[in-house]
């Protein structure tokens, strides 16, 4: 049909843009000698001056994940990744202890400006997102420490954490996503290198958004990051997590942990924009992002929500979930997933009902243009003691040309009759109509598919913090500019 | 020379030719009318006009202001002052009617090398079009067209052609779906946008119409070629006859 051969030419192109987040920044780096055993966890251990029971807990992480495989059940296909070149450490030379910017390194600084993450301008804005940016494996800038001070609120890099707050650590960590959880999570658990750490008081909102911008900056480095939040009796946060990452030849493992703890009234909303590298038009290069994240509402009427907008990545294996324990808690997923070219995502959620009157709620809008693969999986089960849970899931496709591919994924288990559980999904296309009406009111192709885009995905995006809302908005444009029309 | 002028148009659709030869010119601050049976290529031609994909031009030229609209995308054209209120506006699940205008709006300020339009501003101009319009500020937040009626949909039609303020417009039927009173408060909407500087091309099948907006000249297309052009008497007269003598005519 002519509009479709139409879109179909038009994705072409626009595509070919250059990944506009690829640049290196150069920074010796010292680097734990590349391959795995029991000594690369020992110098990872050491390096940091980790306490005994952590490097244990490494080391039998480390024992169980040789005894695993390599899931293979996610519509994604890669070469196979030789786990023995890669390295597992790298860390900005001089190690830094600092009180403000003025004594970050200018060069990351600049980094961080052509990424369009001012964070001056972000100090100017005087308490409203407050930045522990990490660079590589540890992190060299965290401000706003002393107003979060004040409120009893701990925002530290998890290396800190695990000398400043060791009980906290040792009784959280591993207790929603224990180390042999999965293949990637268990690797993570040997290996991790740094990530951030949040502890919100009992009654305590968080004065501010917390904020996190990653960056994978090494050449073959796997980024390992670890990140736990606990959010104590009544009270509430809400995180930020974005990333962007320089133009690489060789591809990238990325297998982070994300744990999430919610007390009784509790609530935790956890928001990422990802912006990875995704791979040129061939499918060359790109990250790998391999996450675990998952959130225990272990109190009642506690809350965790999960807001993600994945652009990025050559490979996407993520389900964010909710262990909905509390009763009365809540647990809600909403996603953008846009795969362009030759990416793959298979991303979803698992909503594990076990307390009584436990609801969820699930958003998923997936993007598809390119050749690329875009997969909703997602779990639903309610426990035998669930009475009364509640689920609501909408699934949503969207294909730009006719050469990518959606695919919904839904499993449902249900042993409590009284559970209700609505399922409800649609795949569309962007309609020649659309963009012509777009175009005619003077809209670039561009700006008419990322509009388009913006409004199909419109349930998700109003759940951003604001601060992220334009940001995402426009990284959504970009994406597809890259093989959208 | 004319605001805009169209020589030997000739256009076709996946091979099919639709219009054959039309020569129209339209002098700055007139309104011209097209009348002509279904599938006369009424619509064609306005999206000939605007740039739509699919259409192919075989032959002849299309000039706005002295420049080649041929030679220009659907949002170039835009940008250089066509606006085009369709037959069928289209739906935009999501996209709201107030961020739609904003875009539209922006995309001509990015052109011209100014800044973004003052969102606060805007929001008070829009509001005020849109109230003479009987367009509702709920109807500004809805997405565009989602769920509207017939009537509806054409009066954001013009609503945004308010907004825009295009130099030459092609309203393709929008009476069709209004109301009476709607039709005489879009005719309004529609007649404070004439000015010196602005043309119109009004498609429509209907007399009553042209009664509300008063065209200076009116075609009738039929086959794909204007056959006849004239006043307004010309409306009457294919109210009582038809389109008969064209259709054979040219058979
Ligand atoms: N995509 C298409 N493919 C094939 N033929 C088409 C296509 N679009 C329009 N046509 C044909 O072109 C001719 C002109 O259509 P057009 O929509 O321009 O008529 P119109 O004068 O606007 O009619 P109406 O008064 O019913 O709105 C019709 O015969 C129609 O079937
Ligand atoms: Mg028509």
């Amino acid at each position: 049909m002519a509009a479709t051969a139409d879109t179909v030419r038009q994705v072409e192109e626009v595509t070919g843009r250059a990944y506009k987040h690829g640049f290196v920044t150069d920074i010796d780096m010292e680097m734990a000698p590349k391959g795995l055993d029991e000594t690369t966890i020992r110098f990872i251990s050491a390096k940091k001056e980790e306490p005994e029971w952590l490097l244990e807990w490494r080391l039998k992480a480390f024992r169980q994940w040789q005894q695993m495989k390599e899931p293979d059940w996610a519509k994604v296909g890669y070469p196979a990744i030789d786990y023995q070149d890669l390295y597992y450490y790298a860390a900005p030379k001089q190690k830094p202890k600092l009180n403000s910017l003025d004594e970050v390194d200018p060069e990351l600084l600049a980094t961080y400006e052509k990424l369009g993450i001012p964070l001056k301008e972000q100090e100017i804005l005087a308490g409203v997102v407050a930045v522990d940016a990490v660079f590589d494996s540890v992190s060299v800038a965290t401000t706003y420490k002393k107003e979060l001070e004040k409120h009893g609120v701990i925002f530290c890099s998890i290396s800190e954490a695990v000398h400043d707050y060791p009980d906290l650590v040792r009784r959280y960590l591993g207790s929603v996503v224990p180390a042999a959880d999965n293949f990637f999570a268990c690797l993570n658990s040997a290996v991790f290198t740094d990530g951030s750490f949040v502890y919100i008081p009992k009654g305590v909102r968080c004065p501010m958004e917390l904020s996190t911008y990653f960056r994978i900056n090494a050449e073959n480095t796997g980024q390992f990051e670890r990140t736990l939040i606990v959010a104590d009796e009544g009270s509430y946060v809400s995180y930020l997590e974005g990333c962007t990452a320089p133009q690489r030849d060789e591809n990238q493992l990325h297998a982070a942990v994300v744990e999430l703890v919610a007390m009784d009234d509790a609530e935790i909303k956890y928001s990422t924009v990802q912006n990875w590298y995704p791979g040129d038009e061939n499918g060359k290069g790109g990250i790998y992002n391999f996450v675990t994240k998952r959130g225990a509402c272990r109190g009642r009427r506690s809350k965790i929500s999960w807001t993600q907008v994945e652009t990025g990545s050559a490979i996407t294996w993520k389900y964010p979930s909710c262990i909905l324990q509390g009763d009365d808690s809540v647990g809600e997923f909403y996603s953008v997933a846009i795969t362009n070219n030759a990416q793959q995502a298979d991303t979803g959620t698992k909503m594990i009902h076990l307390g009584k009157n436990t609801r969820s709620t699930i958003i998923s809008k997936g993007i598809s243009a390119g050749r690329a693969d875009n997969t909703y999986r997602g779990l639903v089960r309610v426990g035998k003691r669930a009475e009364g849970a509640r689920n609501f899931t909408q699934c949503d496709s969207l294909l730009i040309g006719d050469k990518c591919g959606a695919h919904t994924v839904p499993y449902i288990e249900s042993k409590n009759p009284s559970a209700r559980i609505e399922h409800e999904a649609t795949t569309s296309k962007i309609s020649e109509d659309q963009l012509f009406y777009c175009m005619s009111r003077g809209l670039s192709t561009e700006d008419a598919v990322g509009l388009i885009v913006n409004g199909f995905c419109k349930e998700v995006m109003k759940e951003l913090p604001m601060e992220f809302a334009v940001e995402a908005q426009k990284l959504i444009g970009i994406s597809l500019e890259g093989s959208v029309g | 020379m004319a605001l805009l002028e169209i020589e030997n148009l000739h256009a076709e659709i996946d091979g099919k030719p639709i219009l054959k030869g039309i020569d129209l010119s339209i002098e700055a601050g007139q309104v011209h009318a097209i009348m002509g049976p279904n599938g006369s290529g009424k619509s064609t031609l306005s999206y000939v006009l605007a740039g739509r994909d699919g259409y192919e031009v075989t032959e002849g030229s299309i000039r706005l202001d002295g420049q080649d609209l041929l030679e220009m995308e659907a949002d170039e054209r835009a940008v250089a002052g066509v606006f085009l209120a369709m037959q069928y506006p289209v739906e935009l699940p999501g996209v709201t009617g107030m961020t739609f205008l904003r875009e539209a709006v922006n995309a001509r300020r990015k052109a011209a090398g100014e800044d973004e339009i003052d969102a606060m501003g805007f929001l008070k101009m829009v509001r005020a079009k849109a109230k003479t319009l009987g367009v509702t500020d709920e109807m500004l937040k809805r997405a565009v067209n989602v769920g509207f009626s017939g009537g509806e949909k054409k009066r954001n039609e013009i609503l945004q052609m308010a907004v825009l303020e295009p130099k030459f417009c092609v309203l393709d039927e929008t009476d069709s779906g209004l109301d009476i009173d709607a039709l005489k408060v879009v005719s309004e909407g529609v007649n404070a946008l004439r000015s010196a500087g602005r043309s119109m091309l009004v498609i429509t099948h209907y007399q009553r119409l042209l009664n509300h907006i008063e065209p200076d000249v009116i075609h009738v297309l039929a086959h794909g070629r204007i056959q006849k052009t004239g006043g307004k008497e010309l409306a009457l007269e294919l109210e009582q006859n038809g389109y008969a003598d064209y259709v054979e005519a040219a058979a």
